[in-house]
C-alpha cells in the first residue's frame, strides 16, 4: 500500500484549514467582550460625573439628574437578596457536604442546578403573588425577596463545592477531640473554606446585580430616593432598561453611563475577585 | 530527501513507485517479502539510534543513547521505574513531541532513512512505525470492525473488499479472529480487556507498519490474556520488528531476541537476550536482572 | 485554627453527663437548620409551580387547551392564546443556538488541544466576563448598536442573496426575530463554550495518542478520537444553551419588536413567553389579563424545566461515565 502524496496533502491542508477555523472562532467569541466593552466606555464615560452618581432623574425630557437612586436601590436590594439567599444556601450547602446521604444529596444537587436554569421574571411573578398582591404595591422587600430566590440554589451549590475540598482529616482531629459536630463544622470547617464561600457569595452576587426582568414588576423603580422598604425603589439594570427605551436622547446617554456603571460592578463581583481570590470555583453558573 | 536504501533491504523494492513527493519518506510497496536470506550475513536494523538524547524542557530523559534495533526480530526494554525506557520508546515514532518542551538530539534512521529529517512529518513516521499501548484504548464510539480499519480509512482507502479482507488478515495476526468474526459489528468495548488489547494490536497492524512499538502491552492484563499476547508476539516476529518495553523480567526473557537495559536515561547494556540475562557484563545490569533492586 | 481546637481541652472533656446532652441537642438543632436549607431546594420548586398554577388558574379554567394553540392576543376583547410566544421563543432560540454552538464547539476544540498552554486560562477567564455582562446591557447595546448596523449592511444583503427564501422576505426593520437570535446567540456562548470544554477535557488522553499512533493528523485526532467520544456530553452542553436562551428576557425584549407573530419572515418583529411578561405585566389591567400572563410564565417554567433536567441529565451521564472509567 503506498502513501498517495495527494491524499496526505489533502489531509495536511484540511488539518491546517480546520484548526484555523477554530482559531477563528475563538476570535469570533471573545469579540463581543471587546465590543461591548468599548462601545460602553465611548458611549457612556462622557456621561459619568458627580452629579450622575448623586443625583436623581429628572422629569421626562429635562436634561441632567443622574442615578444615584438607582445605584444605592441596587446596593440594598443586594444586600435583601443575600440576607435570604446567603444563609439558606450556606446552611443548605452544608448540609450536603457535612450530613447528607448520597442518594438524597444527588437529588437535592440535581433539583438545584434546574432551578439554576429558571428564568429570572418567573421568580419576579413568584415575588409579586407573595408579597406585592397582599401588601397591594410595589417594595424593595418584593425585589430582594425575588433576587434571594435566585441566590438559594447558587450559593447552596458554590457553598457545597467549596466545603467538599476541606481535608477529611481536618474533621477528625476535631472529632477525635471530643468537639461535637457542630462546633466542628462551626468553627473549623467553615472558616477554612470560608475564602471559598465567600467567592461563591460574591459571584452570586454579580449574578443578581444585573437582572432587570424579576424587579419589573417587584421593586418597580422609583424616580426618587427609597425611604421605606416598603415602597417601590430604583435599580440600577432598571434604570438602564426605561432610559434605553425611552425617546428621549439624554436619556439614552444616561443609559450607557448607568450601563457602565451595572457592568463594572457585575465585573467587580463575578470576575475581579474570582481573578484576585484564585479561580478556585469552576461552575457554569 | 532521496531514498537511501541500504544494500541489505530485504524489502522487495517499490514497482511502479513514481511518485515521490519532496520530503515524504517513499514507502516501498509492502508485499510479503521472501525468506530473508540471512543466516550467514549480518543481521539487518531496522531502527538505528545514535546518540539519541531527550529533553523535557530542562531535565534531561534520555543520555546519548545508541543501539541497533534488530529487524523481524523483538528488542525488549528493560529498566526500573523512571529510567526513560518509555521516552525512548516514544522517540521511536516521534510521540515524545505532543509533550510540550520537548527537544531531542540524535539521530534516528529507520531502515536507513533519517526519521528526524527536517521534510519528514510525524504522521508519515507513526503510520510506518506503530505503536501500542499500557492500557488498551480503542476508540468506543466504533465498532471492532471500524476500529481495526480506521488506520486504512484514514489514509483514503475506501473499497470495502479491501477493507473486509483487511480487517480479517489483521484480526488474525492479532489472534483475535475467531472470537470476533461474527460480530465485527459490536462495540468495540464489548470486549474483554484482554481482547481489547488485541483489537488495538490488530488495528495498529491494519495499516501495515514496519516496525512495531509496545509499551508494556500486558502489565494491565490477567496471566492468561498476558500470556497469549506473548505468544502473539512471537508470533508476529516472523512479519514484523518489534520493540516491547516490559517490566517483567520473565516476559523479556521468554518472548524477546535483543534485550536493552536502561537505567536513569542511560543505555547501560543492550545484547542477545540469552546473555543479558544469564552472564551480563556490566555489574547494573547483573544487580538489576538478579533482582537486587528494581 | 489551633486556638479553637483547644476549645475543648481533652482532659475536661466529659466522656458522659449533662454537658454532652446539652451538646448532642445543639447538634440536632444545627443539622435540622441545615436540613432545612437543603429542603429549600425542594421547597423552592414547590413554590414556582405552585405559585404559577394559582396565578395562571384564571386563565386556564376560560381558554384550557386552546390556549396553546390560539393565535390571538388580545386585551381588549380578553382573547387570549400563547402560540405567538411560542412560536418566537422557538425561532429565536433556534438561531441563537445555530450561531452559537459551531462556534461555540470551535473554541472549546482550541482551548483544550491546540491553544498554546499559557494562553488557556487567560482566555477563558475573558470568556467567562463574557458571562458577566447583564442582559440589559446586551439589549442596549443591541438597540442602538446592533439594530442599525445590521439593517443597514446585513440584512439587505441577506435579502439580496437569499431573498428566495420566505425567511428572507419582508420589509426589514432592524429589531425582529433574527435580531433577537443572534443577541441571544451572543449570550449563550459562555455557557455552551465553558460546557463544552469541561466536557472535551474529559476525554482520556489515551484516545488521543492511540489516534496519534495510528498517523492521524492533529484534526483526525480531534475528530476521531476526542469528538466522536464526547458526542454526548458536547449535545448536553448545547441543551443547556437552549435552556438559557429560552429563558432570557430583557436583551429580547429589547430587540425583538414585542409583536404577536407566526409567519415566515425572519426581519418580522416578533414575541416570546419571556419578552411579553416583561412587556406587558405592568400593563395587565384586567384579571383575566394577568392570568393569561402568568400562563405564559407556566408554559415558559415547563419548557425550561423539560429542557434542563434533560440538559443536566445528559452532562451528568456523560462526566460519571468517564469518572468511572478512569477509575
Amino acid at each position: 500500500m503506498t502513501v498517495s502524496s495527494t491524499n496526505h496533502t489533502f489531509r495536511k491542508f484540511k488539518s491546517l484549514a480546520l484548526n484555523a477555523l477554530c482559531i477563528a472562532c475563538a476570535v469570533l467569541v471573545i469579540l463581543p467582550l471587546a465590543v461591548i466593552l468599548f462601545y460602553l466606555v465611548q458611549k457612556g464615560a462622557s456621561s459619568l460625573n458627580w452629579a450622575f452618581f448623586t443625583g436623581v432623574p429628572k422629569p421626562a425630557g429635562a436634561p441632567g439628574g443622574g442615578m444615584g437612586n438607582a445605584i444605592v436601590g441596587t446596593l440594598e436590594l443586594l444586600l435583601l437578596a443575600s440576607i435570604i439567599g446567603v444563609p439558606i444556601g450556606v446552611l443548605g450547602g452544608i448540609y450536603l457536604s457535612e450530613y447528607g446521604g448520597e442518594r438524597l444529596n444527588t437529588w437535592i444537587r440535581f433539583w438545584a442546578d434546574v432551578l439554576n436554569g429558571v428564568p429570572s421574571i418567573v421568580w419576579g411573578m413568584v415575588a409579586y403573588a407573595l408579597v406585592v398582591l397582599p401588601m397591594k404595591g410595589f417594595s424593595a422587600w418584593a425585589g430582594g425577596l425575588a433576587l434571594g430566590f435566585i441566590m438559594i440554589p447558587l450559593v447552596l451549590r458554590t457553598t457545597e463545592e467549596v466545603l467538599v475540598l476541606v481535608p477529611r482529616s481536618y474533621r477528625e482531629a476535631a472529632l477525635a477531640l471530643g468537639l461535637p459536630q457542630w462546633k466542628t463544622i462551626a468553627r473549623i470547617v467553615l472558616p477554612t473554606a470560608m475564602r471559598g464561600i465567600v467567592t461563591g457569595v460574591l459571584l452570586a452576587m454579580g449574578r443578581v446585580a444585573g437582572e432587570t426582568a424579576p424587579l419589573l414588576f417587584t421593586a418597580f423603580g422609583n424616580s426618587n430616593w427609597n425611604h421605606h422598604l416598603a415602597q417601590p425603589i430604583a435599580a440600577l439594570p432598571l434604570q438602564v432598561f426605561s432610559y434605553a427605551i425611552a425617546p428621549y436622547d439624554d436619556w439614552n446617554r444616561q443609559a450607557w453611563a448607568g450601563a457602565l456603571v451595572l457592568v463594572s460592578l457585575t465585573f467587580l463581583l463575578s470576575s475581579g475577585v474570582r481573578l484576585f481570590l484564585g479561580n478556585r470555583l469552576q461552575k457554569n453558573t | 530527501m532521496n531514498s537511501t536504501m541500504t544494500p541489505e533491504e530485504i524489502k522487495s523494492a517499490p514497482a511502479g513507485n513514481a511518485e515521490k513527493p519532496p520530503g515524504a519518506i517513499p514507502k516501498p510497496d509492502h508485499k510479503p517479502a521472501p525468506a530473508p536470506a540471512v543466516s550467514a550475513a549480518r543481521p539487518v536494523a531496522a531502527l538505528t539510534v545514535k546518540n539519541l538524547s531527550v529533553f523535557f524542557g530542562k531535565h534531561q530523559v534520555l543520555k546519548s543513547v545508541s543501539l541497533d534495533v534488530q529487524a523481524r526480530a523483538v528488542t525488549a526494554i528493560i529498566g526500573p521505574s523512571g529510567c526513560g525506557k518509555s521516552t525512548f520508546l516514544r522517540s521511536l515514532n516521534r510521540m515524545h513531541e505532543l509533550v510540550p518542551e520537548a527537544r531531542m538530539e540524535g539521530d534516528i534512521r529507520l531502515f536507513g532513512q533519517d526519521i528526524y529529517s527536517k521534510d519528514v512529518e510525524p504522521v508519515i513516521v507513526r503510520r510506518r512505525v506503530g505503536m501500542v499501548f499500557q492500557k488498551s484504548n480503542p476508540f468506543p464510539t466504533m465498532s471492532i470492525g471500524d476500529n481495526v480499519t480506521v488506520g486504512l480509512r484514514l489514509n483514503g482507502i475506501s473499497n470495502r473488499a479491501t477493507l473486509a479482507e483487511r480487517t480479517e488478515k489483521s484480526l488474525r495476526m492479532a489472534a483475535l479472529w475467531d472470537e470476533v468474526k461474527d460480530r465485527l459489528n459490536a462495540p468495540a468495548v464489548s470486549l474483554s480487556g484482554g481482547q481489547q488489547q488485541r483489537l488495538c494490536i490488530a488495528r495498529a497492524l491494519a495499516v501495515q507498519p514496519e516496525v512495531l512499538l509496545m509499551d508494556e502491552p500486558a502489565s494491565a492484563l490477567d496471566p492468561l490474556a498476558t500470556s497469549k499476547i506473548e505468544e502473539l508476539i512471537l508470533d508476529l516476529k516472523k512479519e514484523y520488528t518489534i520493540v516491547i518495553v516490559t517490566h517483567n523480567m520473565q516476559q523479556a526473557a521468554r518472548a524477546s531476541d535483543q534485550t536493552a537495559f536502561f537505567y536513569l536515561g542511560e543505555l547501560v547494556e543492550f545484547g542477545p537476550t540469552a546473555q543479558i540475562f544469564t552472564s551480563p557484563r556490566q555489574k547494573r545490569t547483573e544487580d538489576y536482572v538478579t533482582g537486587r533492586f528494581g | 485554627m489551633d486556638a479553637q481546637m483547644t476549645s475543648a481541652p481533652v482532659s475536661t472533656v466529659p466522656v458522659a453527663g449533662r454537658a454532652q446532652s446539652g451538646s448532642r441537642l445543639a447538634d440536632r438543632a444545627f443539622r435540622f437548620l441545615c436540613l432545612a436549607g437543603a429542603m429549600a431546594v425542594g421547597l423552592l420548586l414547590v413554590l414556582v409551580v405552585w405559585q404559577l398554577l394559582k396565578g395562571s388558574h384564571l386563565s386556564m379554567s376560560k381558554f384550557g387547551w386552546k390556549f396553546l394553540t390560539s393565535k390571538t392576543w388580545n386585551a381588549v376583547t380578553e382573547d387570549f392564546g400563547a402560540l405567538p410566544f411560542i412560536f418566537g421563543t422557538i425561532i429565536s432560540s433556534i438561531i441563537a443556538l445555530l450561531i452559537a454552538v459551531p462556534l461555540s464547539l470551535g473554541t472549546a476544540i482550541y482551548l483544550t488541544d491546540l491553544a498554546p498552554p499559557r494562553l488557556r486560562q487567560p482566555l477563558t477567564s475573558l470568556i467567562e466576563m463574557l458571562a458577566a455582562v447583564p442582559s440589559v446591557v446586551w439589549g442596549l447595546w443591541g438597540l442602538f448598536v446592533l439594530v442599525p448596523a445590521l439593517q443597514a449592511t446585513l440584512y439587505p444583503m441577506l435579502q439580496k442573496w437569499l431573498g428566495f427564501l420566505p425567511l428572507f422576505q419582508g420589509p426589514i426593520y432592524g429589531i425582529g426575530l433574527l435580531t433577537s437570535g443572534i443577541i441571544l446567540a451572543i449570550m449563550i456562548l459562555p455557557i455552551v463554550t465553558s460546557v463544552s470544554r469541561e466536557v472535551l477535557r474529559s476525554v482520556p488522553n489515551l484516545q488521543r495518542e492511540a489516534a496519534y499512533a495510528l498517523g492521524a493528523t492533529r484534526w483526525e485526532v480531534t475528530r476521531i478520537a476526542v469528538l466522536s467520544y464526547a458526542r454526548r456530553g458536547l449535545f448536553g452542553a448545547a441543551v443547556l444553551g437552549l435552556g438559557r436562551a429560552l429563558g432570557e428576557t430583557m436583551a429580547v425584549t429589547m430587540v425583538i419588536g414585542n409583536t404577536p407573530y407566526i409567519g415566515p419572515s425572519l426581519f418580522h418583529p416578533g414575541s416570546t413567553l419571556a419578552s411579553s411578561i416583561a412587556n406587558e405585566f405592568t400593563e395587565a389591567t384586567s384579571d383575566i389579563y394577568l392570568s393569561s400572563l402568568f400562563e405564559l410564565g407556566l408554559v415558559l417554567l415547563g419548557v425550561t424545566i423539560a429542557v434542563n433536567i434533560l440538559a443536566q441529565v445528559m452532562v451528568r451521564a456523560f462526566t460519571t461515565a468517564e469518572t468511572r472509567r478512569v477509575a
